[in-house]
């Protein structure tokens, strides 16, 4: 009996708390049971902690060339020296082969360089108010410029590690503001669709279809290469941001109009009507809460398309320029198959197009299933 | 029937105008006009170009009307086959253009049938063998299809064929028949270049009809009319095509169309890093030298075909499909 008695409390105890939780609680422990976006939510939490301190995990100057670091392979880092947990490199000399006239790097095995904690480099603005000279790590004895290459250089010997953790802050904030560029027109549009069936459900539902239609890419190349070439880094990032949003509006616009549609239908909604209720509190206040979770899905699994008409539109040479830096304008050194092929670690921004891409959709796919936790 | 069929043709002239409205703005977009660069370009050779000059030729050329005037005008030239001269190549834009357009269409033509081809039997496979090692791979595929964007994929492939093989892809014709002329040989030999190219653009099509495919025939075969079919002895096959697939089918149809337009934008950066003779590559350099004429003719002629082709598929889809008859 005893057994029997505990059986039932522990149900009626589960049942208590499932009754109890609040919405948000039912969604999170819905979400904790997918594996793979809760792994996927910390990567993006890792990329976007880059974002805040790029400058501190760079360890080099992201824009200080020199010809004589031209393509550096990538440095093997030991982490043991004689037995003891130190991690060191070898300092690297180049010199030209007399043949082929390419530069050829050899590790000298006499010179240990030491890697440091934050240690002392290029100065910069930590969040871009606190002058500060420490970076996650450093050489000790020489300039991270010289001696430290954990991903390699790029033609003109600038350090592909530092210059990828700024790529990372400027191609991850992209996608951030544009998303939230077209997830406002989808919203407004979308609602408005779904808010008043007739003309103007009709006439939005054709404007995005002819929308879908078209070919974005080539049109969006046109809009970018108009962009006056004196324009300044800043105007171009946000001009990008304008035009790679209008790709992304019409997906969320169908997403929320969808929702809109079902709500209608609702009697919390009708009684809300009924009691006399103006047609922003309906929205705002009834239905906006209710598909919220449903819009915050939706964004995440926009985001990554964003992502990649940046890098496309870059990689072209048609996004953002030198010397500004993302994934794409890194790419535009592995755009032929020469560089691909003597210098592969060029290719390490698409690594992390990829990841981010990747984690952007598993994320995206579990808070869809988390935005509905009765299901 | 006939609604529906209306509904569409007046679809696709409406976005036909749309998208040369849009290329029309292009072209205009930049700074200056074409007296400006002939100016520049005077002055570069040593002479000069006066005030009263410049405003004559701006007048004879029509650029100092409205902007819909100039439209107008430039629409009723393209309607006769004008579709201006290249800035750059001093050349017809048509002339420029030439072969290109239709290595375009068929390259993108064979990615759509990649998708239809492939697409759908994996994804009935993946759900008849439901967590099955094929399933698996397939799933992996797709995560990879959704998450690669077609450049980079292009990329590794390079690097891999010339690590692996020592080989590299790229192009669409052999060098011994790069420039010859059309023959039966050369066509054989597009033939073998080609399904590399179109598997690249088609991947990312093929990933998400094959997700979408998956889903809707796992929720169809749990419903239990397929236990009673099977119950009163239908073979599993035909318990499996004749009903589960041709619902899973439905929504489709919807989505279908809109496949060739991210298989034509697609293709513009496929080209340019396997450097395949499409508009790809051209429309890139266009565009950086700001020869507008070229640019705008090469969207517009992209966005007409995308539209001409969509409508066919839609119109395909309703000879298949009776629901979309009676909706209409």
């Amino acid at each position: 009996m005893a057994t029997v008695r505990e059986w039932d409390g522990a149900a009626a105890g589960a049942e208590d708390r499932a009754s109890v939780a609040t919405q948000w609680q039912l969604m999170w422990w819905r979400f904790r049971r997918h594996r793979l976006a809760l792994v996927s939510a910390g990567l993006i939490a890792g990329l976007y902690v880059v974002v805040l301190g790029a400058d501190f995990v760079a360890y080099s100057d992201p824009l200080a060339s020199n010809a004589q670091r031209s393509l550096i392979p990538p440095q093997p880092i030991h982490l043991f020296d004689r037995g003891a947990f130190r991690p060191f490199v070898y300092a690297v000399t180049g010199a030209r082969d007399p043949n082929t006239f390419q530069r050829v790097y050899v590790q000298d095995r006499n010179t240990k360089r030491p890697i440091r904690l934050f240690a002392r480099g290029f100065p910069y603005r930590l969040f871009g108010v606190i002058p500060f000279d420490r970076h996650l790590i450093g050489v000790a004895g020489a300039d991270a410029e010289d001696a430290l290459f954990v991903l390699g250089t790029d033609v003109q010997g600038r350090d592909l590690w530092s210059r990828l953790m700024y790529a990372t802050r400027t191609s991850m904030t992209i996608g951030l503001v544009a998303v939230a560029l077209s997830l406002c027109l989808g919203v407004v549009l979308g609602g408005l669709s779904g808010f008043y069936p007739g003309l103007v459900d009709t006439v939005i539902q054709r404007v995005i279809e002819i929308i879908r239609s078209i070919p974005t890419i080539p049109l969006w190349m046109g809009l970018a290469a108009a962009m006056p070439q004196t324009w300044s880094v800043t105007r171009v990032y946000f001009a990008i941001t304008i035009i790679i949003s209008f790709i992304g509006w019409t997906d969320l616009a169908r997403v929320v109009r969808g929702r809109f549609l079902a709500l209608r239908q609702e009697e919390f909604v009708t009684a809300a009507e009924v009691a006399g209720a103006s047609v922003p509190r309906i929205i705002f206040r009834h239905m906006v809460p209710s598909f919220l979770s449903h819009i915050i899905a939706a964004t995440t699994l926009a985001l990554p398309a964003m992502i990649i008409s940046e890098t496309s539109l870059s990689f072209l040479g048609l996004g953002l320029r030198p010397p500004a830096l993302s994934w794409g304008v890194l790419l535009q050194n592995a755009q032929n198959i020469e560089s691909v092929a003597l210098s592969p670690w060029l290719m390490s921004p698409a690594a992390f197009v990829i990841l981010a891409v990747l984690a952007f959709n598993f994320l995206g796919d579990g808070l869809r299933d988390a935005a509905d936790p009765y299901g | 029937m006939i609604a529906y069929i209306v509904r569409r043709l007046l679809l696709a002239t409406l976005t036909v105008g749309v998208i040369s409205a849009l290329s029309f703005v292009i072209i205009k977009l930049p700074p200056g006009d074409y007296v400006t660069s002939y100016i520049a370009e005077m002055e570069a050779g040593g002479g000069t170009v006066s005030q009263a000059e410049a405003d004559a030729l701006r007048h004879q050329l029509g650029l100092d009307q409205p902007l819909y005037v100039q439209y107008g005008k430039w629409m009723g030239r393209l309607l006769r086959g004008d579709f201006g001269v290249s800035l750059e190549y001093r050349r017809p834009v048509v002339d420029v253009i030439g072969d290109r357009l239709w290595t375009t269409i068929t390259l993108s033509l064979t990615a759509l049938c990649f998708t239809w081809v492939l697409a759908l039997p994996l994804g009935i496979y993946s759900a008849v063998r439901q967590y099955s090692i094929g399933d698996y791979v397939c799933t992996f595929i797709g995560f990879i299809g959704v998450a690669v964007p077609g450049f980079l994929l292009a990329l590794v492939l390079l690097y891999a064929s010339f690590v692996l093989f020592n080989a590299k892809v790229g192009g669409l014709f052999s060098p011994a028949y790069l420039d010859a002329p059309w023959s039966a040989g050369r066509v054989w030999d597009l033939a073998r270049h080609l399904p590399l190219p179109a598997l690249i653009l088609a991947i990312s099509g093929i990933a998400q009809t094959m997700r979408i495919m998956r889903a809707n025939l796992l929720d169809e075969l749990r419903k239990p009319y397929v236990t009673t079919a099977r119950a009163k002895g239908l073979s599993a096959t035909r318990a499996l095509l004749k009903y589960p697939v041709r619902v899973a089918l439905n929504p489709f149809v919807s989505t279908v169309g809109y496949s060739l337009p991210y298989i034509v934008s697609g293709s513009i950066i496929v080209s340019i890093v396997l450097n395949l003779p499409t508009v790809g590559p051209l429309l890139v350099t266009a565009l950086l030298a700001q020869d507008m004429f070229l640019a705008g003719a090469i969207i517009l002629m992209l966005g007409v075909m995308t539209v001409v082709g969509t409508l066919a598929s839609d119109l395909l889809l309703m000879w298949v499909d009776p629901r979309i008859r009676l909706e209409g």
